[in-house]
């Protein structure tokens, strides 16, 4: 039988404990397009699920290099959109991270805080491109269309600025990982 | 190279990685490998362990050995032995300088 279920997440680390959520009622993710999760039948908990952000899109060879490796460890590739892989594992095949010290786990985070910030500056600068259209220029009659770019551009302001707020758990583990690396190394 | 011999001490990933690779070893055999050095305590994940690999690459401690099948197998260099040497020698100062000041099983 087929699920699909549509969700929009802004913290990868929601999403993926939401897709563990799912797995472990019998849910398992095997597809996802933008915002589209299709789910597959299968027995309660078989799958740990890992959501990971590659350097480059999916389907460059780097990541593909990647994706191979990380499946020769025992791992199923399940989909990607963009830089984003998913991953799932048996859960009978034990614990299954991606990440297993802090250095990694650190660098990590940093790409997807620096993706974050990426995506909240490219809005602000849209938006701030769009509201200048706003303001009527000398011998320019004013349009319709003016107004129509200036509430977009404020639209696009906003966005940006929850884009920018939904990165600060990313930044909270970026500190504490930090910190915890200064002891530690795993 | 200009760096045959390293100061800085080891991440607990490498150390095990270059012990395991004394023998040819592809990504999983590592890991499993890893694992049962260290009775089950380290378990690599497979990006830590895919970076790890691509490091060590490029600073030549590590090398290609061909491989069986499609899986990648990697083996130490003369320079990565020397770098584990180095590492040993570190080792030991700190276990003995820990036993004869905090005491310990051998001490």
């Amino acid at each position: 039988m087929k699920n699909v279920i549509r969700k929009l997440f802004f913290n990868y680390e929601k999403e993926e404990k939401w897709l563990n959520e799912m797995a472990a009622q019998g849910k398992a993710l095997i597809k996802y397009t933008w915002c589209r999760y299709e789910f597959e039948d299968t027995p309660k908990g078989e799958y740990i699920y890992r959501v990971v952000l590659l350097d480059k899109q999916a389907s460059h060879s780097e990541s593909q290099k990647y994706i191979q490796f990380v499946e020769e460890t025992g791992a199923e590739y399940v989909a990607s959109y963009l830089r984003w892989v998913y991953f799932r594992k048996k859960a009978a095949d034990g614990p299954f991270e991606l990440h297993s010290d802090i250095d990694s786990k650190l660098r990590h985070y940093k790409k997807v805080q620096a993706a974050m910030t990426t995506a909240a500056l490219i809005n602000f600068a849209t938006g701030i491109l769009c509201i200048r259209f706003f303001f009527p220029q000398a011998d320019v009659p004013y349009t319709a269309a003016d107004t129509a770019f200036g509430v977009v551009g404020v639209c696009l302001l906003v966005f940006s600025v929850i884009l920018f707020s939904l990165g600060a758990p990313i930044r909270k583990s970026v500190r504490r990982l930090a910190k915890e690396k200064e002891i530690h190394e795993s | 190279m200009g760096e045959s011999t390293t100061r800085g001490a080891l991440t607990e990933a490498v150390y095990y990685i270059l012990l395991s690779l004394f023998e040819p070893m592809h990504g999983y055999g590592i890991i499993q490998n890893v694992e049962r050095l260290s009775g089950g305590r380290v378990s690599l994940g497979a990006g830590t362990l895919y970076g790890a690999l691509s490091t060590l690459l490029e600073k030549g401690w590590i090398s290609p050995a061909g491989g069986s099948g499609r899986r990648k197998e990697y083996q130490i260099t003369a320079l990565g032995k020397e770098i584990v040497q180095t590492e040993i020698a570190r080792l030991d100062e700190l276990l003995q300088n820990g036993r004869n000041i905090a005491g310990g099983k051998l001490a």
